[in-house]
């Protein structure tokens, strides 16, 4: 008796110890699912799901407290990938936290420019190039069109352009096949035949 | 000791005898196109970043002037194909399957045709790299069709030897004959392009290929090698079954050697080039001149006079049209490219550039209306036929179903887009569609998830600075409100003296401005 409760205690002991030993040595860093689910996001960071910034919002998802449908800008594919990834059921975008729009990125109206710098401090991605009293620009390519400089403008001069439309970002578009039509047609043939 | 050449050629898989259509253009020898009155020549005709336009409007060019520098390395410059002014630097239709506009020099000709001096130079102990160059900055891409800048073909990079070079002269797509006419009348030049390209990328070989129902050209090629004595170029006549002019497809026909999947013909040791681009090599070694032409083929039944042009890059294909004595009346679909390959037109006020080999005008009659597509009924037939031997049915139906990961299992990428499964799908299903769909669809996920990267790695930079600036700041103060604190008693004497200093400086100017020097009222 006394034989077995000791060696289940050294077993026990030694369990202890190594688990102890792993949880040291293979410590990870950060929370991984958190990682996995920023990666999913969009990385806009124009804060519209509540949160200051994509990451804020993974960990928030990840916490529990934020529901997985709040970023518009990564709108039903994103609710989808997130929806894999957690095991969850996908729901509609949280109209709430705004509405899927075509990709834009931002221009200033150069001629109107007084160069105060609001937007500068406003931009996530520092993606707009200027200096006090000088004309600012934005940077096309770095810019995630989460509209944050719009509001910050004392002279509205930062406009929204829609990105889609030029031949660069042109797709080949989904042939004109719906599951649905061709099943459709299918029985329609049946009931003619 | 001489093999005979189908003895010792291979086959690959699938593929579709097609009928020709070759006899509607081949028949007259390839006549100049004349200068059009505005030329309009897009940044981006070949694949890459688009170039950069170094004139200004109101600015004089010279036919072979460089008006756009290339930007970056897989990138070309572009040429002014004629003499005259350039009017402006704007966005104008362009040949693309979106039928957009895209940016473009407009340049109304003057008509005298003034051409920059050609800097031709020997071949001999030329060094590659020198060759590539000169190959770039005459512009040259492939004429095939792709467009891929021709000195980045030509540099299969470190630790990849070349002995093969494979020129194309197959044109297994059905309508087209530029090349046919190009091989039939310049031979000379297709074979000086071969050595141009085979010192570049020291190879000892080359092949030709050339699909065998174009004997004229097989046979003017064989002539042209006889009189030049070479034993290093060989010319072969292959089956006309298409899509053997694809770069892999032509590769295993000529010498059975596979190019893996997402690979390059370099790793299986050759280089394929378009025997259209090695006349242009050749011009551009020997002759000194930039890519400012190339033979189209205007043809089909929706033509009046069907035929090769030697056509300047940039001229309206509205004014090309014109030279093929017009549309017929019962025009119905014009086409970029070849039946197969090709895309619609949605105008035809855009321009000719490198890539255009192709211009089909298709009678109302022969225009193939889409038929509804009934669902996969799994024949396999697809299968069968693919020439890239991918499975067609299941690429479809994971793109239908929007998996995209798995489509790449299927190898979507290796996918040529030859069109030979649409051709005998029983439900119509528009296969290539949904392949090209599902390729755009992937590339732009991957651009999305790319900028996304950056756009997170700058948003933690960004954090990261603001933090360090805060930290910096509050240092800084904390550094101030300790040396006040410090100071306080010993600071406030130092402050008396400096102000009671002051105080004596200023009395003595005071002083001094008070009574001026004699010397001064003197001279008044």
């Amino acid at each position: 008796m006394l034989t077995a409760v000791a060696a289940f205690a050294g077993i026990a002991l030694a369990s202890g110890l190594l688990l102890g030993y792993a949880g040291v040595r293979f410590k990870t860093e950060g929370d991984p699912i958190v990682e996995q689910i920023d990666a999913l996001l969009p990385q806009t960071q124009c804060g519209q799901c509540g949160y200051p910034g994509c990451r804020p919002y993974a960990e928030a998802i990840a916490a529990g407290d934020a529901d997985i449908n709040r970023c518009p800008p990564g709108g039903e594919a994103t609710i989808e990938n997130l929806a894999d990834l957690l095991g969850v059921e996908p729901k509609p975008l949280d109209p709430e936290a705004g509405e899927e729009k075509p990709p834009e990125v931002a221009w200033i109206d150069e001629d109107v420019c007084i160069g105060c710098t609001k937007c500068i401090q406003a931009c996530p991605v520092d993606a707009i190039l200027g200096a006090p009293k000088q004309m600012h620009t934005i940077l096309e390519d770095e810019c995630t069109g989460c509209e944050l400089c719009v509001d910050p403008c004392p002279v509205d001069c930062i406009h929204m352009v829609p990105l889609e439309g030029d031949i660069e970002h042109w797709k080949w578009p989904a042939p004109d096949v719906t599951p649905g039509l061709e099943i459709a047609r299918l029985q329609e043939g049946r009931q003619s035949a | 000791m001489k093999e005979t050449p189908t003895s010792r050629l291979w086959e690959f898989h699938g593929g579709l005898r097609l009928e020709g259509h070759k006899a509607l253009s081949n028949r007259t020898p390839v006549r100049p196109a004349p200068i059009p009155e505005e030329l309009v020549l897009p940044l981006r005709q070949h694949i890459g970043a688009p170039a950069r336009p170094v004139v200004e409007v109101g600015e004089r060019v010279l036919r072979g002037q460089v008006i756009a520098r290339p930007d970056g390395y897989v990138s070309t410059p572009v040429h002014a194909s004629s003499s005259g002014e350039v009017v402006a630097i704007e966005d104008r239709p362009v040949p693309h399957p979106s039928g957009l506009d895209g940016p473009c020099i407009v340049i109304r000709t003057d008509g005298e045709d003034a051409t920059v001096e050609p800097r031709p130079v020997a071949l001999d102990g030329l060094d590659p790299t020198e060759i590539r160059n000169r190959l770039r900055e005459a512009g040259l891409v492939g004429l095939g069709g792709a467009a891929f800048p021709t000195a980045v073909k030509l540099n299969p990079g470190p630790g990849r030897g070349t002995d093969l070079l494979v020129l194309n002269g197959a044109e297994c797509e059905p309508y087209i004959s530029c090349d046919d006419r190009l091989m039939r009348e310049r031979p000379e030049q297709i074979l000086a392009g071969a050595r141009v390209m085979m010192q570049v990328v020291g190879a000892a070989h080359c092949l030709i290929g050339v699909e065998d129902n174009k004997p004229e050209a097989v046979e003017s090629l064989q002539s042209a090698l006889e009189t030049d004595g070479g034993e290093d170029i060989e010319v072969l006549a292959i089956p006309s079954v298409y899509p053997t002019g694809a770069e892999k497809q032509l590769i295993k026909v000529l010498t059975g050697r596979e190019v893996p999947t997402t690979g390059l013909p370099a790793d299986v040791g050759v280089v394929c080039q378009n025997v259209g681009t090695a006349a242009a090599a050749a011009r551009a070694v020997h002759g000194g001149e930039p890519l400012t032409s190339r033979i189209v083929t205007l043809t089909g039944h929706g033509l009046r006079e069907p035929g090769n042009w030697e056509v300047r890059i940039g001229t309206p294909i509205r004014d090309l049209v014109a030279c093929a004595g017009g549309y017929a009346d019962t025009v119905g679909r014009l086409i970029m490219g070849g039946p197969m390959n090709g895309f619609a037109l949605t105008s035809d006020a855009p321009p000719v550039v490198k890539a255009t080999n192709c211009l089909l005008a298709l009678p109302e009659a022969e225009v193939t209306k889409p038929a509804d597509p009934m669902p996969c009924i799994r024949c396999g037939e697809c299968a069968r036929v693919c020439p890239a031997s991918l499975l067609p049915q299941q690429l479809h139906w994971h793109i239908h179903g929007r998996e995209f990961e798995k489509v790449q299992d299927y190898a979507l990428f290796d996918c040529i887009e030859c069109g030979c499964c649409d051709m005998v799908c029983p439900s119509h299903i528009p296969l290539t569609q949904y392949f090209r769909f599902g390729k755009s669809e992937i590339w732009a996920r991957e651009q999305e998830r790319k900028k996304a990267d950056v756009a997170r790695a700058r948003h933690e930079f960004r954090q990261e600075r603001l933090e360090r600036e805060k930290r910096e700041r509050e240092a800084r103060l904390a550094k101030k409100r300790a040396a006040v604190k410090k100071g306080a008693g010993k600071g406030s004497e130092d402050k008396k003296a400096a102000i009671q200093a002051a105080r004596e400086r200023a009395r003595a100017r005071k002083q001094a401005a008070e009574d001026p020097p004699a010397g001064d009222s003197g001279s008044e």
